[in-house]
């Protein structure tokens, strides 16, 4: 019986680090950062630890989350949900056509995104967690300054349907994670939480009923022109909206309970 | 006493004349409230391509206008090589001219194709309203947004992008014409054309090959390496001419996208007979040069009295020979020698003075040059010819009488190649005899690479009657 109870926990605690490969979050160590939007001043805004997706997710798994939930599929979704251009390339609610299983899925609204990473136990990461996370190039934690890593990311805003490309294949950052440039756009829990009016010139006045991060424009680098256009990308969504260049990943504040 | 009345009568004079000039410039200004006009009816607006222009409104009534215009991020060709990825309102650069009339109610549908990756939205000049529409429109990619506006200005307007980061948008080349037409329309002319000055920034220098990204560093510094006319090299050249013939009056509607620099738009032979300047009311008349600012526009017009090539330029003149900026418009008909006697060298321009002249060398890369068929070669030294030659030697090679030498079959060019090669190499000055005739000029040594000069040889002695040899990198750089 002792035996067994041993060989169980061995088999238990074998498991638990497979799973943990397979669920594939990597780490975010905590700190602080100055985002380009969203900090009412200058001062940097604190990001406790958290997980992150390894990749983003891909037309399969999410295939398989629509098989458990059918509502989410494509003629089952709600019209509050998601807009006609739900999975728009998926052939019908079960199939994604021709498109490969390991590339992201796209085409999804936030409610749908949102849902995933709730069955999977986890959440959006928030846009601080994010940017937090995307920040880093291969080797530093915040390589926002760095001219080859800007040019890296507003390379990819001149390239066409990057969306067809596989997960995994653009470069793995400081954290382990790939993807956050270079593929596709990202949904993140608090998309609209920074208002941009749309007239963008109008964003960079101090004007701070209109957007109060307008100081932190000034004051962070003006030439991260790549976080700008994300945040311009976010600022023109609605949480039903779907569209062929943008999906999703999941965060975790907790280690993903399946690996406890 | 007398000292007081003289001040009241002095008083009362500039009263008089303050009183005078209010009313006159009240009575100049009287204009009439187009927001009060009423729409009768209602059409799909006419979109064109430039450098067309939609049918004139003429007498037609205001109407509500519907208008359809999408957003295609798309790959495109910067010149012969080089290619750039464009942000366009309908698919072209500039973007499609919308033709309105003073009064028009538009129903502006702005849709974002699926396939684009970034959000946009339109800010047109001629809107009265915040942002002038831009606060209404900001579109995600797959998506469409309506609004409306009520044009009430009469004159020609740009309208652009201004979604974050707005210059990037407007260097990518989303940008293009709004035309609002007096009750009446404009007064009728023969032909009309769109035209759009752009810069471009690329991380290559110009005519650098392959897929060129935009360089945001160059457009901080305002230092283009494309100044171009409806988004290419080339656009207006090349088989691609605007035409007219002799005796026809010309419209041209010019705009300037920027993003930063200012244009001074003239048309090499011509003087503008109409200019509205800025594109508004004030016109004025038998204008050279006209200034066109970022974000203006201009409608000019000229009736072509001879036939021949007039060049369309920025006459900042090296953004047209060195950096694209040069269209070409072709009259054809009869020659008439009271207005152009053939001998009146009018608006070539010569920057470089009676000396040999040496372009700046380091331009030229070290790059492997590849094998090149004759046919690639000439298809290549067709462009170069386009942007580097035809200015003083003309499209058909045949040079400008006794001051430019032909190319076209002649006898000192298919005499000897390398002393055309080396020509091209070092330049040429004094006295030559070319087809019997005597020129005496100065030709500058110019910035080409071993592979351009090869090419363009290659072109000329190929084209217009010459005796087809084929010149090659080789032979260049022995005589270098």
């Amino acid at each position: 019986m002792k035996k067994f109870i041993f060989i169980l926990t061995f088999f238990l605690m074998f498991t638990g680090v497979t799973i943990a490969q397979e669920i594939g979050m990597a780490l975010i160590k905590e700190g602080r950062f100055v985002p380009l939007y969203g900090a009412s001043s200058k001062k940097p805004v604190f990001v406790n630890s958290f997980y992150l997706d390894i990749y983003p997710v891909t037309n399969a798994e999410f295939l398989s989350f629509i098989k458990k939930n059918p509502t989410y599929s494509k003629s089952k979704i709600k019209g509050i949900f998601a807009d006609k251009t739900y999975l728009s390339y998926w052939k019908n609610d079960f199939d994604f056509g021709s498109s490969k299983p390991n590339s992201p899925v796209t085409a999804v609204s936030w409610f749908a995104a949102k849902k995933y990473c709730e069955c999977q136990g986890k959440r959006l990461p928030t846009m601080d967690e994010w940017e937090y996370a995307a920040m880093a190039d291969a080797k530093t934690v915040d390589a926002r300054t760095k001219k080859e890593f800007n040019n890296y990311i507003l390379s990819w805003y001149e390239k066409s349907k990057t969306y067809e490309n596989e997960v995994g294949k653009t470069f793995k950052n400081y954290w382990g994670v790939y993807d956050m440039h270079g593929l596709v756009w990202e949904w993140t829990t608090d998309f609209n939480s920074i208002f941009l009016s749309g007239e963008s010139r109008k964003d960079k006045s101090s004007d701070k009923n209109l957007f109060c991060g307008s100081a932190s424009v000034n004051a962070s680098d003006l030439m991260d022109y790549a976080a700008f256009m994300r945040y311009a990308f976010r600022g023109s969504l609605k949480a039903q909206y779907s569209t062929r260049n943008l999906g999703f990943r999941c965060a975790s504040s907790t280690k993903p309970k399946v690996n406890l | 006493m007398k000292k007081k009345n003289d001040i009241s009568i002095k008083m009362n004079m500039l009263l008089c004349l303050l009183f005078t000039i209010l009313l006159g410039s009240c009575k100049k200004e009287e204009s009439v409230n187009y927001t009060d006009i009423m729409t009768e009816g209602e059409m799909n607006a006419e979109l064109t391509a430039p450098p067309m222009v939609p049918k004139p409104v003429g007498n037609r009534t205001a109407m509500k206008l519907k208008l359809n215009m999408e957003i295609k991020e798309q790959e495109g060709t910067m010149t012969d090589g080089v290619k750039y990825t464009y942000w366009t309102f309908g698919g072209s650069v500039p973007g499609s001219f919308i033709r309105t009339r003073v009064g028009d109610e538009v129903e502006f549908h702005l849709k974002n194709h699926p396939d684009n990756k970034l959000p946009h939205n339109i800010d047109l000049h001629a809107v009265t309203g915040p942002g002038g529409g831009a606060t209404s429109s900001l579109v995600a990619p797959g998506h469409e947004k309506v609004f409306s506006f009520k044009v009430i200005n009469p004159g020609l307007y740009i309208y652009h992008c201004a979604t974050a980061p707005v210059g990037m948008h407007i260097a990518n080349g989303m940008y293009g014409l709004i035309l609002v037409e007096p009750e009446g329309g404009l007064p009728p002319v023969d032909k009309e054309y769109y035209v759009m000055q752009g810069d471009f920034y690329t991380q290559g220098e110009y005519g650098a090959k392959g897929l060129q990204p935009f360089d945001m560093n160059k457009a901080v510094k305002e230092t283009p390496d494309y100044v171009v006319f409806n988004g290419k090299v080339g656009s207006l050249t090349n088989g691609n001419e605007l035409t007219a013939k002799v005796g026809e009056t010309v419209r041209l509607f010019v705009g300037n996208g920027g993003p930063n620099l200012v244009s001074s738009f003239h048309v090499i032979g011509e003087i503008f007979d109409h200019v509205h300047v800025e594109g508004g009311t004030v016109i004025n008349k038998n204008v050279q040069t006209t200034l066109i600012p970022a974000g203006g526009a201009a409608i000019v017009d000229f009736k072509v009295e001879t036939p021949g090539t007039f060049i369309l330029v920025d006459h900042s003149i090296f953004r047209a020979f060195n950096k694209g900026a040069l269209g070409m418009l072709k009259v054809e008909g009869k020659e008439n020698k009271n207005i152009y006697s053939g001998t009146i060298q009018e608006g070539i321009y010569l920057p470089e003075g009676g000396t040999i002249q040496k372009m700046p060398e380091n331009a030229t890369a070290k790059t492997a040059t590849p094998k090149r068929t004759a046919e690639e070669r000439i298809k290549i030294g067709k462009q170069i010819f386009g942007t580097t030659c035809f200015a003083c030697h003309q499209s058909e090679g045949q040079g400008i009488p006794n001051t430019f030498p032909p190319l076209a079959k002649s006898d000192y060019l298919n005499a000897d190649s390398k002393r055309a090669i080396k020509t091209i190499l070092h330049g040429l000055t004094g006295e030559v005899s070319v087809n019997g005739k005597k020129y005496n000029n100065v030709m500058p040594a110019q910035n080409l690479s071993d592979d351009e000069i090869a090419n363009v040889l290659t072109y000329i002695y190929n084209s217009w009657g010459n005796n087809k040899t084929e010149v090659t990198p080789e032979m260049v750089k022995a005589l270098r």
